[in-house]
């Protein structure tokens, strides 16, 4: 017995550093597993608080920048709205008022803190649990993909975002039903790379890549980017490479979809397993 | 030691504060980030009790694991630095130099002060590409991280302790 104290008194500081870095690596593990809620998250009131107080420090910087986007994004709207003109004199006009069905509803909220430069990245916003947000939401740009919610805490929330590696994203070619699904290696965060897509779709560089049907996070059809490059091998296709829209270096305001039949096409599917 | 006190808890939230807000921020060529929080280990005193620095690197290696959403691989990196810490100034430092109890880094030269940073910076660093990485094929990505950033701190870290440190002592 005094052996044994005697072994821990001489060794406490060794001891002290192993039950420290165990800790450090219990928490490690847990955050690469995307299904457990993390310990360790930006999105608890005093760490999102922070960040909140100093994004509206620097809010001002980027207000020039913001008013663009949303011009540019008011200009995309109106030419849809115009698209959609109802031709009063054609014989047959359909009216489906009555089986109307709203399946998204979004909602907007601020990137306080983003991160791009690390393998795996994460962004907080300022709205939470409050404001209506649940976990598994895709956020959403009017011109690509961020990313999809994490953790969610009263009033703030993570994304995990489109850059990491836990992040797989369902994905298609436009005008067509190809689907395979987006992924990150971590190196340049303008790019990302497609894995598992069917060696049947006939893909060329500059193929427009948007968001696919499969997934209930987001909406279908939303453009994610470009193929910028490929390699046909054995008829398989290889690293391919898309361009991204979201300039996820500079994020301001962003949209968080909310599947409002999510839980019945989960159900649904659930059955089959 | 009350004096010892403020100072170091005024130097970890201060560190901590410019870590999150100003060098989280930097991403030079899109992805490099100095992390001169570390300096909280190079600068601890050494005739304190050796449990106090290896709690508190862990603490402010988690702190900044909770600001950046990076699960722990900040306060297990810093952590470590902080125990081996003692072996790397017996290493570079000659057996005379080096009274444990007297001890005071301003008082060392100056090629073995950046020597000490300099090897603890980078298997700091080490340690966070591997852990942020975790994958063998990005082997030389995480070489490539680790040595640029490392400079990018050494650069900063030295020019803040030559400003900030070395003058007032």
């Amino acid at each position: 017995m005094q052996q044994i104290i005697n072994f821990l008194i001489r060794n406490r500081y060794l001891l002290l550093f192993l039950l420290l870095e165990i800790i450090a690596l219990i928490f490690i593990i847990q955050s690469h597993s995307y299904h457990k809620s993390k310990l360790i998250t930006s999105s608890n009131s005093i760490i999102g608080g922070i960040y909140n107080k100093t994004n509206n420090l620097s809010n001002y910087f980027s207000l020039a920048n913001e008013n663009q986007k949303l011009a540019e994004e008011n200009t995309y709207l109106k030419n849809l709205l115009s698209k959609k003109k109802i031709n009063i004199d054609s014989v047959i006009r359909q009216v489906t008022d009555t089986v109307y069905h709203q399946e998204y509803q979004y909602i907007t909220a601020k990137v306080i803190n983003n991160s791009y430069s690390k393998r795996n990245n994460f962004l907080t916003i300022n709205k939470g649990l409050k404001h209506g947000i649940q976990r598994d939401m895709g956020v959403i740009l009017p011109n690509g993909i961020v990313g999809v919610i994490q953790d969610v805490s009263p009033n703030f929330a993570t994304i995990l975002s489109l850059l990491n590696e836990n992040s797989k994203i369902n994905v298609g070619v436009k005008n067509s039903n190809h689907f395979g699904t987006l992924a990150w290696n971590g190196k340049n965060y303008e790019e990302a790379q497609l894995l598992d897509f069917p060696r049947r779709a006939s893909l060329k560089i500059g193929d427009t890549i948007v968001t696919g049907g499969k997934s209930v996070l987001f909406p279908e059809g939303i453009p994610v980017g470009t193929i910028k490059s490929l390699n046909l091998r054995n008829n398989y296709y290889e690293n391919i490479t898309v361009t991204l829209f979201t300039d996820m270096s500079n994020l301001g305001y962003v949209y968080i979809v909310n599947n409002i039949d999510k839980k019945e096409i989960e159900n649904l599917e659930k059955k089959h397993e | 030691m009350n004096n010892i006190f403020f100072s170091n808890t005024f130097r970890f939230i201060g560190l901590v504060f410019l870590q999150i807000l100003i060098f989280n921020n930097i991403n030079l060529f899109g992805y490099l980030n100095p992390y001169p929080y570390i300096a909280f280990v190079f600068l601890f005193p050494f005739k304190k009790e050796r449990s106090v620095l290896l709690i508190f690197s862990f603490l402010i290696g988690l702190t900044i694991d909770f600001f950046t959403d990076s699960g722990g691989i900040h306060a297990a990196s810093t952590l470590f630095i902080a125990y081996f810490r003692l072996y790397f100034v017996q290493l570079i430092l000659r057996k005379s130099e080096f009274e444990y109890y007297t001890f005071q880094i301003t008082s060392i030269s100056v090629d073995k002060v950046l020597a000490y940073f300099f090897i603890l910076i980078l298997i700091h660093h080490f340690l966070i590409f591997s852990l942020e990485f975790f994958d063998i094929q990005s082997f030389f990505e995480i070489l490539k991280r680790t040595l640029l950033s490392t400079i990018f701190t050494f650069l900063v870290t030295t020019f803040g302790y030559y400003i900030l440190v070395s003058k007032n002592k």
